[in-house]
C-alpha cells in the first residue's frame, strides 16, 4: 500500500470572477521513503494540492476526489482527525520563512509546543530535544539562539528553523512547498543539501514542490509536471530529463539555464499561464503549444507508456524531439 | 525594553510641557487679556492672581511660575470666578466621580469589544458575525450625546427602571457607563474583528495549523497577540475620546463629575479652571499613551530596542 | 482586511485584464450595496437641506402663538398646523429648523474636512518629501499634537475668542489634520522613489512644484477616501460642542444643537423634538460612513 495516494483530486475556489479550477483530476501516489517532485509555474495548482493534503485550503475552497494516507481517507476529514496526523505523520515546510514563523513568539515556544502537545513531553525535555534538532539543521549556537525571535534570524536560518520544527515528531511524509524560492541563490543550495541529508537520515517520504527543475534533478526520484491544474507528465527523474515526453516539459527544460553548454540558448515559453477562472478548452497548454492541433481541444488522457511513465499528450514523442 | 520605556518617557515629558505652555500662551493671547476679563474680578482674587502669576512679570517668567507651581506642588492656582475656591478644590471634587464611571466604561468597552470581535472573526459570515457587524455600524452613529437622551427616554421615562441622573449609588452608574462605552465597544469590536480576520489568513497561522495545534490554541496563543496590536493603537485615541465624552455624561446625567466643572467654567470664562482641567486631561492622555506604547513594545518584539 | 477569497485568487496569478484602476474602482464602488445605500441616503439628506426650505410652511424664526405654552399638547407633528415635524419648545417650526440645522451641520462637516485635508496633505507631503531630520521633527510634532485633548483646547479657543461660527469651522478643521498628515506622509514616502518623481527632480523642478504637481495628484484616491470619512467626524465634533451649548449660537442652529434642545425637553413628552433631528443626524453619518467605506474598499482594496 502506498503511503499517500491521491485519486482524481479536484480543487475549486468560488471567487468574484467566477469559479477558479485550481486542480483538476490529479492522481499521484508516493511510497514510504520515496521522493517526489511536483513541478510547475505559479498557478499550476501544485501548492493547492499540498494544502489539500494538509487540510489547509482557504475556506472558499472545495475539493472532490480522494486522498488516502496510510489507507485512511483524509480529504474533507475534520480538523480533529487531521490534527492527529499533522506534525506527527505529515509535516509541511512553507515557501516564505520570513512570514511562516510567528513573529511574536520565541523560537523555543514555537518549537516546544509541538512536542509538548503531540508527544506529551515536559517543557524541559522538549526544549532539549528542540535544541538538538536545531543542531541537526546546523544552526550555530542553537542553545542560545533558540531563545530568540524569528526576526533575529536570517532568511536561510529561519528556513532551517522551519525544517527543524517540521521534523520534530519524525513524520512519515514531509511536504516542502517551494522551500528555497524566497532565499538567496547561495543559501538555496545549502538548504537543499540539508534537506537531502535529512531525508536520507530520517528516511521520510518527501514531496518537493518547486518551479525549478534544477532543484528537482538533484533531489527527487519521481517527477510530476503540472500545468493549469492538470498533470502533464509523470516519470522517474532521469528519463524525464533525458527525454521529456510533453511539449510543456520540453519548454521548461529549455528554459533552465545550463552551465555545461555555453552555446545553448535559454528559451522562455511564449505566452502566459492560463486564467484558471476561464481555462482554455481541452489541454490547458494548447494556446502556448507549438505542436497543438484541433484534437487538443479535448483533454488528452494521462496515458502510461514505457512501463513507469505517463503523459497527457497525443503527439508522438518522436515528433516532439524532432 | 528598559531603554525603550525611558525613551518613551523622554518624549512624554516635553509633550506635557508643550501642552502647558501652549494653553498658557493661548490664554494670554485671548482678546482683552485673560486676567482683565470684561467683568470686574473680586479684589481678593485679583490680588491672588497677581501673587500667583506675577502678572507684571514678563511672559516667560509667568509661564515659568505657572509650570513650576504645577510640577512642584500640583497647584493650578485660584479660580478666577469663585474667590474662595482653588482650581485644585474644584478638580478634586469632580475628578473621582469621572474616574469611577470612566474606568468602568473603559474596561467594559475593551472586554466586551475584544470578545465580540474575536467571536465574530472566528465565526466569520455567521449570524453572530452579522449581528456584531450590524451593531458596530449602528453604534458608530450613536455617540454618547445621542445615547444619553435615548437611554434616559427608554429606561427612565418609559420603563422607569433606572435613575436618569444623580450620583448616589451603583444604580446611578449604569446609564452613564452604557452611554459612554457603547460607541467605543463597537469600534473595538470592529477593529478586533477585522484585524483578527487578517491575522487568521497570515502565513504563520497556517504554520500553526500545519503543526496540528487545536483551533483554540491557534487562536489564543498564535492569533490573539498580533490581532491586538491595532486595538492597542486605538486605545490611545479612544481614551482621549472617552474623557471628552465624559463631559457630555457629566452634564446630561448630573453626575457632578469634572466635565460639569469644565463646561461651567467655559460658560463663566473661568480660564484658570479650564486650563487646569485641560492640562490634567492632557497629562492623563500622555500617561495613558505611555502605557499603550509600553504594552505595544511588550507584544511586538521587533520594537524592543 | 484581506478576505480569504482574495488570497486564493491572487495566489492563482490571474493575468491582468487591462482595466484602468479608476474604472476598476468605479466598478467595485457601484457593486457595493452598502455604499450605494449610503449614496442614496446622502442625496436624500442633501436634497432635504437644499430644497426642504421651500416645502416648509413656516420660517425657522417665526413663533407659532397658537401652540406657545402648550407645545406638548398642540406642538406635535401635524399636517394641519403645517408643522410637519412639530414645533420646538418655543413654538418655532421644527421642520424649518431641522432643514437649517442640516444645512449648517453639512457645511461644518464639509468645510472642516476640506481644511483638515488641505493642511494635512500639505504637511504630510512636505514631511514625506523632505525626509530625514525634517521629516522626523515634523512627525514628532504630529505625535505631540495627537496627545492634546483637542476638544478641550477647541472649547478653550471658542470661549477665549468668542463663539463665532468662523472659529468653529476653522477650529474643527485645524484639530483634525494630523491623521491625514500621517497617511499622506506614508504615501509620499513610497511615491518619492518612483521614476516620474525622480525624473522631475533630475530635471531641476523645485520641491514645492514637485509636491503640488506630481505627488499630491497621485494621492487623490487616498485623499478622497479620507475626506469622505472625515466629514462625519467633523459633524460629530460640531454636534458634540453644540450639544454642550458651546457651539452654534441662536438664531443659527445645527443638528447637535437641536438634539441638545430635544434631549433637554424629553421629560415633558415632546419626543419629536429629539427624534427628528436625531433621525437626520444618524442618516447623515450613516451616509458618509457607508460611502467612505465603499470608496476605501474600491480605491484601496488591500487596506480592508
Amino acid at each position: 500500500m502506498p503511503l499517500l495516494q491521491i485519486k482524481d483530486l479536484s480543487v475549486t475556489f468560488d471567487g468574484d470572477d467566477g469559479t477558479v479550477h485550481a486542480v483538476n483530476n490529479l492522481s499521484l501516489s508516493i511510497d514510504k521513503g520515496q521522493t517526489l517532485g511536483i513541478v510547475g509555474e505559479s498557478g499550476s495548482g501544485k501548492s493547492q494540492t499540498a494544502f489539500s493534503i494538509m487540510g489547509l485550503l482557504a475556506k472558499n475552497g472545495r475539493t472532490d476526489g480522494s486522498i488516502l494516507f496510510d489507507g485512511q481517507e483524509i480529504l474533507g476529514a475534520s480538523t480533529k482527525v487531521l490534527n492527529t496526523l499533522r506534525a506527527r505523520r505529515i509535516a509541511m515546510i512553507f515557501q516564505d520563512p520570513m512570514t511562516s514563523l510567528n513573529p511574536y513568539m520565541r523560537i523555543s515556544e514555537q518549537m516546544t509546543e509541538v512536542l509538548t502537545l503531540h508527544n506529551g513531553m515536559s517543557k524541559r525535555d522538549a526544549l532539549t530535544e528542540c535544541t538538538r534538532m536545531l543542531d541537526a539543521v546546523k544552526i550555530p549556537a542553537a542553545k542560545e539562539r533558540i531563545r530568540l525571535y524569528p526576526h533575529e534570524f536570517s532568511g536561510g536560518m529561519r528556513q532551517r528553523v522551519m525544517i527543524a520544527m517540521s521534523l520534530l515528531c519524525k513524520p512519515d511524509l514531509l511536504i516542502a512547498d517551494e522551500p528555497t524560492t524566497a532565499l538567496d541563490v547561495t543559501v538555496q543550495a545549502q538548504i537543499m543539501d540539508l534537506l537531502s541529508d535529512l531525508q536520507r537520515e530520517f528516511g521520510m517520504a518527501t514531496i518537493l514542490i518547486t518551479h525549478d527543475l534544477g532543484v528537482v534533478a538533484g533531489f527527487c526520484e519521481q517527477v510530476l509536471v503540472m500545468y493549469g491544474g492538470r498533470v502533464m507528465e509523470q516519470a522517474p527523474t532521469d528519463p524525464l530529463f533525458a527525454q521529456p515526453s510533453h511539449p510543456y516539459t520540453r519548454g521548461l527544460l529549455a528554459a533552465v539555464p545550463r552551465v555545461d553548454d555555453d552555446d545553448a540558448i535559454m528559451k522562455s515559453i511564449p505566452g502566459n499561464p492560463p486564467n484558471m477562472a476561464d481555462p482554455p478548452e481541452g489541454c490547458p497548454f494548447r494556446p502556448r503549444c507549438t505542436f497543438a492541433g484541433e484534437d487538443c481541444r479535448t483533454m488528452p488522457p494521462l496515458a502510461l507508456f514505457a512501463g513507469d511513465r505517463a503523459r497527457a499528450c497525443r503527439r508522438p514523442i518522436e515528433e516532439l524531439t524532432a | 525594553m528598559f531603554s525603550y520605556i525611558l525613551k518613551r518617557i523622554a518624549i512624554a515629558i516635553p509633550t506635557l510641557l508643550v501642552l502647558i505652555v501652549i494653553s498658557f500662551v493661548l490664554m494670554h493671547a485671548a482678546p482683552g487679556g485673560p486676567f482683565t476679563a470684561e467683568r470686574e474680578l473680586p479684589p481678593e482674587v485679583m490680588a491672588n492672581l497677581n501673587a500667583k502669576y506675577g502678572l507684571d512679570d514678563p511672559l516667560w517668567k509667568q509661564i515659568g511660575t505657572y509650570v513650576w507651581n504645577i510640577v512642584s506642588a500640583f497647584d493650578f492656582g485660584p479660580s478666577f470666578v469663585y474667590k474662595d475656591r482653588t482650581v485644585n478644590e474644584i478638580i478634586a471634587q469632580g475628578f473621582p466621580i469621572t474616574l469611577t464611571y470612566g474606568l468602568i466604561s473603559f474596561v467594559l468597552a475593551v472586554l466586551v469589544g475584544v470578545t465580540l470581535g474575536v467571536a465574530a472573526a472566528i465565526r466569520h459570515n455567521s449570524m453572530l458575525d452579522y449581528i456584531a457587524v450590524g451593531m458596530s455600524i449602528g453604534a458608530q452613529v450613536l455617540p454618547n450625546f445621542v445615547m444619553a437622551p435615548i437611554l434616559v427616554l427608554v429606561f427612565t421615562l418609559w420603563l422607569g427602571w433606572l435613575p436618569g441622573g444623580g450620583w448616589q449609588g451603583p444604580e446611578y452608574w449604569i446609564l452613564p457607563v452604557i452611554a459612554l462605552s457603547t460607541s467605543f465597544m463597537a469600534s473595538i469590536a470592529r477593529i478586533t474583528r477585522s484585524s483578527m480576520l487578517e491575522v487568521l489568513t497570515s502565513n504563520h497561522i497556517r504554520t500553526a495549523r500545519a503543526k496540528g495545534l487545536p483551533e483554540r490554541r491557534v487562536i489564543l496563543r498564535h492569533a490573539l497577540k498580533p490581532a491586538m496590536l491595532p486595538v492597542i493603537s486605538y486605545l490611545g485615541p479612544a481614551f482621549v475620546a472617552m474623557i471628552t465624552g465624559s463631559v457630555v455624561v457629566d452634564i446630561y446625567f448630573s453626575t457632578g463629575g469634572i466635565g460639569k466643572a469644565f463646561v461651567d467654567s467655559a460658560l463663566n470664562r473661568d480660564y484658570a479652571v479650564m486650563m487646569g482641567v485641560t492640562i490634567l486631561v492632557g497629562a492623563l492622555t500622555i500617561f495613558f499613551n505611555l502605557v499603550v506604547d509600553i504594552l505595544y513594545g511588550w507584544i511586538d518584539p521587533k520594537i524592543r530596542y | 482586511m484581506v478576505s480569504t477569497r482574495e488570497n486564493t485568487v491572487s495566489a492563482q496569478a490571474l493575468p491582468a485584464k487591462g482595466r484602468s484602476p479608476w474604472a476598476d474602482a468605479r466598478r467595485r464602488f457601484f457593486r457595493n450595496k452598502a455604499a450605494m445605500m449610503g449614496l442614496v441616503i446622502l442625496v436624500f439628506v442633501a436634497l432635504f437641506a437644499i430644497f426642504g426650505g421651500y416645502a416648509a410652511q413656516w420660517s425657522n424664526e417665526e413663533l407659532d402663538y397658537n401652540v406657545m405654552g402648550q407645545v406638548a399638547e398642540l406642538g406635535g407633528p401635524s399636517f394641519e398646523t403645517g408643522h410637519y415635524f412639530g414645533t420646538d419648545d418655543l413654538g418655532r417650526d421644527l421642520f424649518a429648523r431641522t432643514v437649517q440645522g442640516t444645512q449648517i451641520s453639512l457645511a461644518v462637516g464639509v468645510v472642516g474636512a476640506i481644511i483638515a485635508c488641505v493642511v494635512g496633505t500639505l504637511y504630510g507631503a512636505t514631511a514625506g518629501y523632505a525626509g530625514g531630520r525634517i521629516d522626523g521633527l515634523m512627525m514628532r510634532l504630529v505625535d505631540i499634537f495627537m496627545a492634546v485633548p483637542y476638544m478641550f483646547v477647541l472649547i478653550l479657543l471658542l470661549v477665549m475668542y468668542g463663539r463665532s461660527i468662523t472659529i468653529l469651522f476653522v477650529g474643527i478643521g485645524l484639530i483634525s489634520w494630523m491623521e491625514m498628515a500621517r497617511i499622506v506622509r506614508g504615501q509620499t514616502l513610497s511615491l518619492k522613489g518612483r521614476e516620474f518623481v525622480e525624473a522631475a527632480r533630475a530635471t531641476g523642478v523645485a520641491a514645492p512644484v514637485i509636491i503640488l504637481r506630481h505627488i499630491v495628484p497621485n494621492l487623490m484616491g487616498v485623499i478622497a477616501v479620507y475626506v469622505t470619512l472625515l466629514v462625519p467626524l467633523m459633524i460629530l465634533t460640531e454636534s458634540f460642542i453644540s450639544f454642550l451649548g458651546l457651539g452654534i449660537q441662536e438664531p443659527l442652529t445645527s443638528l447637535g444643537a437641536l438634539i441638545s434642545e430635544g434631549a433637554g425637553t424629553i421629560a415633558y413628552g415632546t419626543t419629536w423634538q429629539l427624534g427628528f433631528p436625531l433621525l437626520f443626524f444618524c442618516l447623515t453619518l450613516f451616509g458618509f460612513f457607508f460611502v467612505g467605506d465603499g470608496l476605501r474598499d474600491a480605491l484601496d482594496p488591500k487596506d480592508r
